[in-house]
């Protein structure tokens, strides 16, 4: 392939993998921000979306798209449900002590995982997508005839892929209007600058807590949605998301929303890109690598502020 | 020199320990001590024990599952016609993951916690090696289900067979002639990155060059992986044919976004149906798989002129003539490789009926019962086909399949017979002490 629209091709991967990885490291960093709570059991929620779309697509029946938009409502939704159920139920009862919810969510992962195991079973189910035409690519290139547009060999994306990206940008928007316009965007920047002195404001810091923790397994959820027509769901696919989603929040800077954002870019797009040209594995340890450096030269991350 | 008198000392003192140990198993083999002798009377009319090594979670899950309902079926029918040497079957399954240090803690448990007489099963390549070892340790009949090549490589024990499905070099040995001549010279391979696919990169490779073509590109990725397009750049222009083999949970999407990379110009397809298994041909995005080839361990379509006793095998399995569970239209098999799991089972039974196999002492002689194992023919034993077992290399040989999707279904279009796959030995197993 040559050198310009294989480099194309690359970049449209890494946009979705980016479009992705934005949602489901946005619910960890907002979790972590507002609650200082490291949710181990993250990637789990995000399987959980991928099975249950899984699930309502195949009770729901007919044209692909009825199931689909019924997934992308329900499923999140569920999801939301159940991390708030389990922050009542679990985080509550250890104070949210920092350690012992490590451990408490990596018994989440373990029951979450081994739950669906057990139920929806060890097999991969696809989700047929609401659409999904083959878009071949156009390349411009200064030839013998002049400038010309060229239609070259493997560059092409689907409609369903652009989608994603597009859908991932208008989620993203959304979640920053309601954390900046509306009351419960305001009460949760009050429970994340100060949760004490915003308790003795009259704000409900226990219930702040169990919204955002379902609304972070929700976007979470709503990745894994947006994903499965692309990918499959299976019991297991929940470790990829999280490892990526940390390594994401770690560059950020934790619980800083838009160092999430750019870390996302960041990451998805050198994914897409080093995968492509080089090999997916140098591309993992070279986001290894580089939280490593984060780490090292600038712990707080490259937004983060330094913790007081 | 004061080192080395050390050193001696301490080589004395392990080996007296080891005496010891060594002594007390033989007192316990010999059922000198008490509980262990009244057992060994009773076992002659207690069932055979046959641990099934089984991947019933992990990447080959979708393989476990039909592996076991193979099993299942095969004993069933074994059962049926009065066991083995008159005493029934036992099928004791323990899951190992997909994992090769589980495989190992699995035929473990098989020797000496369940008694089982042999274990059997085993699919990915990865498990066999990792567990073939420890049944060597352990000194437990191990016949695998696997297609790797690492039996007949001699790479594993005396107590390792695959006496019910062909290994990879057979199996593109024989392919090779057909994708040169048919398809073309210049092939790009996608394959998975662990034992199973560096055989079908090394052997392929071999056998392709033989055949005055080339391999253009080697393309590896990890069975773990869920996106595959940005394996697909790294493709030649100037490939005929692609040859791709993949395995793992993803092997639908792989197979998808193969057809979304290309479009409409596509080169000349030849898979293994691994790519597929399990998986059904009409998915959406599929369509473009029409008119390219697959290897087939067993066609996965009843053919026009599916033999009767194809057709017995089929319905014990529970599979329709579309390859699909019958009870759900939806559930594709991965039929072109569980008939190893019946035709094993089969093996084992006359393995021990020629040994007259009594118990876990006789299992060396139930390992050259098998090792005199020859031909052996198309029947309701072996469903797939005729084999020809090699005893020195403890690995079977047989008919290999390629298909053409023609209206959404395989149909065979060329048979190999046992002889295109045949290789030199490379292992004398019988050579080896057990």
């Amino acid at each position: 392939m040559d050198f310009g629209p294989h480099l194309m091709l690359a970049s449209l991967e890494g946009a979705v993998i980016s479009a992705i990885l934005v949602l489901t490291a946005m619910g960890l960093s907002i979790v972590f921000g507002v609650m200082r709570v490291v949710n181990v059991a993250h990637g789990e929620f995000y399987m959980l979306g991928a099975v249950l779309t899984w699930f309502i697509t195949s009770i729901v029946g007919g044209h692909p798209a009825i199931g689909f938009v019924a997934a992308i409502v329900v499923a999140p939704l569920l999801v939301g449900c159940l991390a708030a159920g389990a922050d009542r139920l679990i985080l509550k009862r250890v104070n949210y002590d920092p350690d012992r919810t490590i451990v408490a969510t990596i018994g989440m992962l373990y029951i979450i995982q081994q739950t669906t195991l057990m139920t929806f079973g060890p097999e991969a189910r696809p989700v047929e997508a609401p659409f999904n035409t083959r878009l071949s690519l156009p390349w411009f290139e200064w030839g013998e005839n002049g400038f010309a547009m060229i239609w070259p060999w493997g560059l092409s994306t689907t409609s369903y892929k652009l989608f994603v990206i597009a859908a991932a940008a208008m989620v993203l928007v959304a979640l920053w209007l309601v954390l900046t316009r509306t009351k419960v965007g305001l009460l949760m920047r009050a429970t994340q600058q100060d949760s004490e002195t915003a308790q003795a404001f009259g704000v409900p810091v226990g219930k702040v807590y169990s919204w955002v923790f379902g609304l972070g397994a929700g976007l979470a959820a709503l990745g894994a949605v947006l994903v499965v027509p692309i990918q499959q769901a299976h019991y297991l696919m929940g470790h990829d998301p999280l490892l990526l989603a940390f390594i994401v929040v770690i560059i950020g800077g934790l619980g800083s929303l838009p160092g999430t954002v750019i870390a996302a870019i960041l990451i998805g797009m050198s994914d897409g890109i080093i995968s492509v040209f080089f090999s997916p594995t140098l591309a993992k340890i070279i986001a290894t690598f580089l939280v490593a450096m984060v780490l090292v030269f600038r712990p707080q991350g490259l937004l983060g502020k330094i913790a007081r | 020199m004061s080192n080395g008198t050390s050193k001696t000392s301490k080589i004395s003192r392990r080996s007296a320990l080891l005496g010891m140990g060594a002594g007390a198993g033989a007192l316990a083999a010999a059922g000198v001590l008490p509980g262990t002798m009244g057992f060994a009377q009773a076992q002659s009319s207690a069932p055979i024990k046959i641990g099934f090594q089984k991947h019933a979670t992990g990447i080959g899950a979708a393989y476990g599952r039909w592996y076991g309902a193979t099993t299942d079926a095969a004993v069933k029918r074994i059962n049926d016609a009065g066991g083995i040497n008159g005493r029934p079957v036992e099928v004791v399954v323990e899951d190992d993951g997909t994992d090769p240090g589980r495989g190992a803690e699995v035929l473990e448990k098989f020797a000496n916690q369940h008694n089982c007489d042999v274990a059997f099963g085993t699919l990915f390549s990865h498990v066999v090696i990792g567990s073939a070892p420890r049944a060597g340790e352990l000194k437990l009949p191990y016949f695998v289900v696997s297609e790797g090549h690492h039996v007949a490589s001699g790479m594993l024990n005396r107590y390792t067979l695959q006496p019910g499905i062909t290994d990879v070099k057979s199996q593109v040995i024989s392919m090779a002639p057909f994708v040169a001549n048919n398809l073309g010279k210049k092939v790009t391979m996608i394959y998975p990155d662990f034992a199973f696919g560096h055989d079908h990169r090394d052997f392929f490779s071999e056998a392709i060059a033989a055949q005055g073509g080339e391999v253009v590109a080697k393309i590896a990725i990890p069975p773990t992986e869920t996106s595959f397009t940005r394996y697909f750049p790294s493709i030649p222009r100037e490939t005929e044919v692609i040859y791709h083999v993949m395995v793992g949970p993803a092997v639908l999407t792989f197979v998808k976004e193969l057809g979304e990379f290309f479009g409409p110009n596509r080169p000349e397809l030849f898979g293994f149906i691994d790519s597929l298994e399990a998986v059904d041909i009409k998915s959406s995005g599929l369509e473009f798989l029409e008119g390219t080839y697959f290897w087939e361990g067993m066609p996965r379509y009843a053919q026009a002129d599916q033999a009767d006793y194809e057709k017995d095998y089929r319905a014990a399995v529970g599979v329709d003539e579309n390859g699909a569970s019958i009870a759900d239209s939806k559930d594709v098999a991965t039929y072109a490789h569980m008939f190893g799991c019946w035709e094993t089972l089969n093996i084992i039974k006359a393995g021990m009926e020629s040994a007259d196999y009594q118990g876990p002492q006789d299992r060396a002689k139930l390992i050259e019962a098998v090792e005199a194992m020859t031909d052996m023919p198309a029947g309701a034993d072996h469903p797939q086909g005729a084999k020809r077992f090699n005893g020195k290399t403890h690995q079977t040989f047989g008919s290999q399949y390629i298909s053409k999707v023609t209206d959404g279904k395989l149909v065979v279009e060329h048979t190999a017979s046992i002889e295109d796959g045949l290789y030199e030995d490379e292992v004398d197993y019988t050579a080896q002490s057990f």
